[in-house]
Formats: structure tokens, sequence, C-alpha cells
């Protein structure tokens, strides 16, 4: 539970990512390894991991993992899941409880299918209202993530004991990203910690958006509910609002998140500086601003993006058929000593690596 | 013999008096009366309206403007603004009149709302180094961009609807040519086009002199429609349907035949000499749908190139005339607030009608989004705006951009006596009398209103740097950067934002 639900979470943090481009698995614990290095850049008040292709006995189904205050919050939220969807198979969690952290809430995870047949785009927005509905409606109940094969796992504690506590090792995946949290004003509510999830994408964040209230209350029109309180929600949210249900490329949301300044746009010739002025002037109110660099997780991918006057840092290497992203270098260095490629976006510029060996 | 009893009172220095006359010839009132059979200068303090012109003018410094203190007796209840009233209007039989906007003591909740700032977490930005963009663009905005690709390139297939761009999200207000002198209406145009913004018309329409500034002019379209004709909606960017004004909401305005001057008659097309009459309503405007047929008309007669502004004045249930003016097809709504300006108005109607402006635009701007149509509308607050702070905290309540008025006035020189109504304004400002407009040079005047816009820039520049934001759609709406102090709970929860310590 929350014990601060009226205050937005601020917080500083490290974050690292990486991809198998060939969709090559490696197991949750290379990603520890290198999350570990950046112990300093958190406090030990949250840590968090997401895995894409972790659960290939149930690729087709939804696997939702959840945090439940009570047994009570546990009972509401199935019979909700049983109202939106047919459950192929449920289970707690497994965790290794010889680590000691504190709050544990009740972790599950349920797999689960669509009760009617649909088209992909309804089949998620089914579930992102089913979603909605778990998080606005039920008290003591948190989706942690809604996608396909793919999961998140996060709490509260340094990441290194995260991965240990949820046996990372025994996951493998072909991407993995990381959070290393160092909150202020949310201790203790595992809630707040990254990765924050929605359908399949994921974003571990590093920063604090100043334009919060204008983005919660954009995204609220258009039926998101900003419950958790955190910078990472709403980011999240705009990327599948304008990903998923305004069908804009990655690269454009982009635009859109950490849009050029307007005098570089006056100087784009017409066809993109039109395209570029209707999207900032349409979509003013998913404007980021404030000092983030954020790492999105999403079915075939992963994309790295700064905030516009770069006051995050932001790292992508590449070494044979893995893409690595990070807050820090030394992190990459860890695992990957001899990177083909380095270097650092500039604020604004996304990097984008996808499963089919596509490296923007 | 009135029975008024005068509220200010001048005194003359008499060992600094030079008696060079300069108050005789500068006072508009008749303070000042030159007897030259004495060599002395009578004063009539009963005249007197406290504008501080003489005070200024006078070369040697020996007027002093006082407070008539003594007044009346002291009295919570009856004050001496009553008093008078009630013994002005035992005199006359009339209504009294006042011009600018509601000096009554309510409450103003831009005093009582505080801004955040970044502190550790989240680094300040300097706007001496980094960017900080106040570019606004005013226009309705479709929900989603939908775009085509051709030859591997994506373009937009979504058109825009007409929109207005500024380079700072302050505008001057409607006061039209008449209200206030050309050279009152030069210096806001030409303000408004060095700024890279827009004045408003009024109901003045618009003189042949200032045709050239029309890329940074909206044209207002009144009850009365003076001055309105198809050169007039081409020559402005935007056009503004005016139902209400925040000084006199439900009344119309009255310029007496005396001020229609040849030269306001040819911009207003009527006759000169007759009295310019706006009525209350619109008389082919008796609800919402037949709004909806004006706001087509005039697209229709601006050829779908001009956002459409509707401007009402904020009354109890703002928020659903504002919900209904957007799906009447307005491109910008514009509130009014009651302390918003006016030329002349009745005491009473100014004094006791209308809502704040911070209330009217909070509960719009929540009303639009809870029915997901915000984005259809730009929001333009007015009504009291006076200073770089309260347009920062319409900005943070949800307002695209504000209008500024009383303020370009009082930047031109106003001193805000109130007695605009009377059209003997000593700075040259509220009068069509040629003695007295060639006190304001509109270069001048250009400039002073440049300046003060200018600082009103920089300081939202600075503001916004301070919360760690760098473009002022960042600011739209992020109302947890405010904070409320001695508001009660139902006053945080109306303005929708949180009190100091949450």
């Amino acid at each position: 539970m929350n014990k601060f639900p009226r205050e937005k979470d601020i917080s500083g943090c490290s974050i690292f990512g990486l991809i198998n481009t060939d969709g090559e698995k490696v197991s949750g614990s290379v990603i520890t390894e290198a999350i570990s290095v950046l112990h300093d850049r958190a406090n030990g008040l949250g840590g968090g991991f997401s895995g894409y292709g972790i659960y290939p006995d149930y690729p087709d189904d939804y696997a939702l993992h959840l945090f439940f205050d009570s047994v009570k919050a546990k009972e509401e939220t199935e019979e909700l899941i049983n109202k939106h969807f047919l459950i192929e198979y449920d289970e707690k969690i497994r965790t290794d409880n010889s680590i000691n952290l504190p709050n544990k809430p009740l972790l599950w995870r349920y797999f689960v299918k669509n009760r009617n047949i649909l088209s992909k785009d309804s089949e998620r927005e089914e579930t992102f209202k089913a979603v909605m509905d778990i998080n606005n409606n039920i008290e003591g109940a948190y989706v942690i993530s809604s996608g396909k094969n793919m999961g998140v796992f996060k709490g509260v504690g340094y990441p290194e004991d995260i991965s240990r506590f949820y046996r990372l090792e025994d996951y493998k995946g072909y991407i993995w990203t990381a959070h290393g949290r160092f909150p202020t004003n949310t201790p203790g509510w595992w809630g707040g910690a990254h990765p924050f999830g929605l359908l399949d994408w994921t974003i571990v964040h590093n920063g604090e958006i100043s334009s919060y209230d204008t983005n919660r209350r954009y995204l609220e029109m258009y039926g998101y509910k900003c419950n958790l309180v955190t910078d990472t929600e709403v980011i999240t949210y705009l990327f599948d609002f304008l990903v998923r249900k305004n069908n804009l490329t990655l690269s454009l949301a982009s635009k859109i998140l950490a849009s050029p300044m307007w005098v570089d746009i006056d100087r784009m010739e017409e066809k993109k500086r039109e395209l570029l002025k209707a999207l900032r002037m349409t979509y003013a109110g998913a404007l980021l601003t404030g000092p983030f660099s954020v790492i999105l997780g999403f079915e075939n991918g992963i994309m790295g993006l700064g905030d516009r006057l770069k006051l995050r840092p932001l790292l992508v290497g590449k070494s044979e058929n893995t893409v690595y992203m990070s807050s820090e270098e030394c992190a990459v260095r860890k695992i990957c000593p001899d990177l083909d490629s380095v270097y650092r976006p500039k604020g604004g510029e996304p990097a984008i690596a996808l499963l089919d060996g596509k490296y923007v | 013999m009135s029975s008024v009893i005068p509220e200010f009172i001048v005194d003359k220095n008499e060992d600094r008096c030079i008696k060079c006359k300069v108050c005789v010839r500068q006072c508009s009132e008749e303070v000042f009366k030159y007897f030259e059979d004495f060599d002395l200068i009578r004063i009539y303090n009963d005249k007197c309206v406290g504008c501080h012109r003489c005070e200024m003018m006078c070369p040697t410094d020996a007027l002093t403007i006082t407070k008539n203190n003594a007044l009346y007796k002291d009295n919570f209840h009856w004050s001496s603004y009553t008093i008078n009233s009630i013994k002005k209007q035992a005199e006359t039989g009339g209504m009294t009149l006042t011009g600018s906007g509601n000096d009554k003591a309510y409450v103003s909740y831009w005093d009582r709302m505080l801004l955040d700032a970044s502190q550790v977490t989240n680094p300040p930005i300097d706007p001496l180094r980094e960017p900080m963009e106040l570019r606004t663009y005013l226009g309705k905005k479709p929900g989603r961009i939908l775009l085509k690709e051709e030859n591997g390139e994506m373009s937009l297939e979504t058109k825009l609807s007409p929109q207005i761009k500024l380079e700072t999200p302050i505008m001057f207000s409607a006061m039209s040519y008449g209200s206030i002198s050309l050279n009152a209406c030069e210096s806001l145009a030409s303000a408004a086009s060095r700024l890279g913004t827009f004045y408003n018309t009024g109901e003045g329409g618009l003189h042949k002199k200032l045709y050239k500034y029309g890329k940074n002019t909206i044209g207002q379209v009144a009850s009365g429609r003076f001055g309105v004709d198809t050169d007039y909606l081409a020559a402005c960017a935007a056009i503004e349907i005016k139902i209400g004004q925040g000084a006199k909401p439900g009344i119309g305005g009255h310029l007496p035949g005396e001020k229609v001057t040849v030269e306001i008659s040819e911009t207003r097309m009527i006759p000169s000499g007759t009295d310019a009459i706006s009525p209350a309503p619109h008389h082919d405007i008796y609800s919402i749908e037949d709004l909806k047929q004006l706001i087509s008309l005039i697209k229709e007669a601006t050829n779908y190139e001009k956002p459409v502004f509707v401007k009402i004045a904020a009354v109890h249930n703002s928020a659903a005339i504002a919900s209904g003016i957007v799906r009447a097809g307005a491109d910008v709504i514009v509130i009014d607030g009651f302390r918003g300006g006016t030329g002349a108005a009745p005491s009473v109607i100014r004094d006791n009608t209308g809502i704040p402006i911070e209330v009217a635009l909070a509960v719009i701007d929540q009303r639009l989004r809870d029915e997901s149509i915000r984005n259809e509308v730009s929001i333009v607050a007015a009504g009291g705006i006076r200073s770089s702070a309260d347009a920062v905290k319409a900005m943070a309540l949800g307002a695209d951009a504000v209008y500024i008025a009383t303020a370009a006035l009082i930047a031109m020189g106003c001193t805000l006596c109130q007695k605009c109504y009377k059209g003997k304004c000593n700075w040259g400002l509220t009068t069509q009398d040629p003695v007295l407009t060639r006190r304001l040079n509109p270069e001048i005047g250009s400039e002073k209103l440049t300046n003060l816009v200018n600082s009103w820039n920089l300081e939202i520049k600075e503001i916004l740097g301070s919360m760690g934001i760098n473009a002022i759609e960042a600011l739209r709406g992020n109302r947890l950067r405010l904070r409320g102090v001695g508001l009660t709970e139902l006053e945080s929860k109306i303005l929708g934002i949180e009190h100091a310590g949450m």
C-alpha cells in the first residue's frame, strides 16, 4: 500500500536495457550483473526488471502480474478477471523468501485469454480496459504488467536483491530492462518501483517530469487513469496512447514527447515542418519537460529517449547481435567490455533497436 | 448646489507655485481656473477625479492630490462611496456610471495561489542558457493526426483548422475606437505587431489607418455589428464574436452621439453624431443554436481561413455555456472575469455581477476535459490580469493565453481614476477630444506596451525555468504546480488545486 498516495513520485535512478536482435535469449542474471554495478545510484527503496520472451509455455496469453495488499483484493480481482478473460493458468509468483524485503505484497500471475476472438487491436483495447478497471476500482490490487510472453518483476529493495528474490536467473528473455531507484517520497511502496508496464509496454525511467499534471490531465481525457502517481506511469500511457491508439510510429511519438524546439522546426523543409508543427500543436499535452532518460521495452524492441535539453544521461552500445542502453557506461562495460560501437544520443533523439536486427 | 462632498483634495503649495498655469491647461476636468484680475489660480476640489495628471505635469512639484479622509464619518456599513452614490442618484434620478474594472474588495484568487519551483530532484532551468519557448497557437486542434505515406515518407493527411500564432501568450483585449482614441488603438496595433501577438478592435471597426496591422488584429463582431463588412473580415487575422463582457455581463454598450466624430462614424459605418448602441443581446442570437449559425456564417464569409473566437463574461453557469460554445463550432473561447474593465457601465452591474475569472477558468477547463473536448478549443482568460504571475497562474489553471487591457492602458499612462465614461481622459486614452488625444504619441505608446509585454515575457521565462519547464504548453493545465493558501476545502476543490502543504 502507498502510504503517501497524494504525493507525486519523485526519484533519481539508474536504468539499463538490452536486446538480442536475433531473438536469442539470455538469463536474467546477465542484466542483474549489469544493474548491480549501479548500486550507488539507488537507495534500496526500489528496483525492478522486465523480461520479454520469458513465458514460452504461454506465448499467446496475456500474462498479468499483480500485487495484492489483501486476500480480499485478490478475490475481487479474480472476479473481475473472470468477467473479462478466461484464466488458462495462475500461480503465486515464485520468490526466494530468504531474501528479506519489507512490506511484501501478495504476488500473483495469471495467464489469460480474451473470452471472445477479437482482432489484435480490439483484443489489446479490451485488456487495456480490464487493467484500468482493476487499478481503479479494486482497492489494494495493482496490475504490474499485462503483455504477452513478458513480465515485470519489481519491489522495494536494491535491484540485485529484487532479482534474487524473484529468481530471475531462472528466466530467459531476448529483451531485459532494469531499474535501480532512489525515491524521495514513496518509500516502501512496491507499486512505485519501475519498470512500469501496460500491455507489452514497459518503461524504466530516470528523472522527473515537470509537465506531469499537464500530461496526466491530457491522458485522462482519453480514458487513462493515473492513480499510481508516478511520472513513469504517465510516460508509459503516453506511448500507449500515441503509438497504439493514434497509430504513430515510435520515432514520431518521440518527436512529440521530446519535441524539437520551434526554432528548429521552423528551419525544416516544408513537409516535415508542417508535420512536426501539427504534431506538436495537436499533442501539446503530451510534451514532456524536465529531466528524463527512459528505456521503453515492447514486444519486438527497445527504445531509448532522453529529454530535449539532455538533462539526464543515456548511452547506447552495440556488440555483435546485442544492443545495450544505459544511464551509465560502466554497467554496459561490466557485462560486455568490448563494444563494437558506443554513442550517446542527443536530447530528444530516439535510439531504437528492433528484434529483426534493425538498429536505428 | 451639490451636496456631494469631494473625494479628493488638491493641495497647492503657494511657495512653490510659479503661476505657469500648466495645471489649468492640463486638467480637462476644469479643477483649476485662473483669474487674471487677481493673478489667482482657484481650485475646485469637487471636480477632481484623482487622475494625478496635474501633479505629474507641475514643473515645480507644487501640487499634491490627497484623498479626502474626512469625507464622512467612518462607517463600516455606510461607506463614503455609498453615501455619495445615494446623494448623486437623489440629485439626478439616473444610474451612476463608472469606468474600468470592479474595484471592490472581493477575494482575489490569484493572490491565494502560489507557484511551485524545482529543488534537488529536478533541476531548475536557466532561461539565459537554455531555450525557453513561449510560442502558442490558438485554434481548434484535432483529436488525433492522421498520416499518409508517400514514397516512404510520412506526411500529413489531417488538415488542421485555422490557427493564429502568438510569440507570447499575452494579447491585448478588446477596446474599441470610440471607447479609446485612435492614437491608443494605433499604439496597441503597432505593439501587437512588434511583439508577434494580437490586439482586438472591440466593437469599433477598423480605422483605415490600422488596416496595415491586419495580420495582428482580432476583429470583433458584437451586437451592434459596427464596422463589420467584407473588407473588415478580410483584413483581420481572426474574428471574435462578443457575447458578453466581464465588467458588464448582460449589458450592452452605448457610445453617446457627441463622441461619434466623423472619423468614428466612418469607421463604425454609422451617421456621425448619432448614438452607437450595442444591444444587450445579439438580436440574431436568442439561443446557442443561433450562435452556431453566426459562427458558420463568419467562417463561410472568411473562407474557413480564420479562427472564430467567442467571448463571454464569466457568470455562474459558464462551464455549461462554454461546452455549448465549443459544440457550436468556436475555435477559441474567451472568458472575461468580473474584474475586467469597461469604458462605461452602470456601477451596480460592474460591482455586483459575474464571477472571478480564476474560478470560471478552472471549471471551464475541467468541464471541457470531462467531456473530452478540451482539444477542440483554445481558452483565453481575460479580466483583471495584473502581472506575469497572474498570467502564469491562469495558464497553470488551463488557459492557452491571456488578454490584458487595463494593464495595457496603465502602460500608456492610465491611473485608473475610473472616469473613462466621461470622455475627458487627461491621458488621451479614453477620449476623442483632439486636444487630449494629442497627449498620447502612438510611437511612445507602442514602445511602452512592447516594453511591458517583453518584461512579462522575461518574467514568465524565469518562472518556467524555476519550475523546470521550458515550453509554455507544459505549463498549460499543470495545476499540480499551483498550491492554495488560505483557501477553504471547497474553494481548493473548485479551483482543482491542492492546498499548500499537501
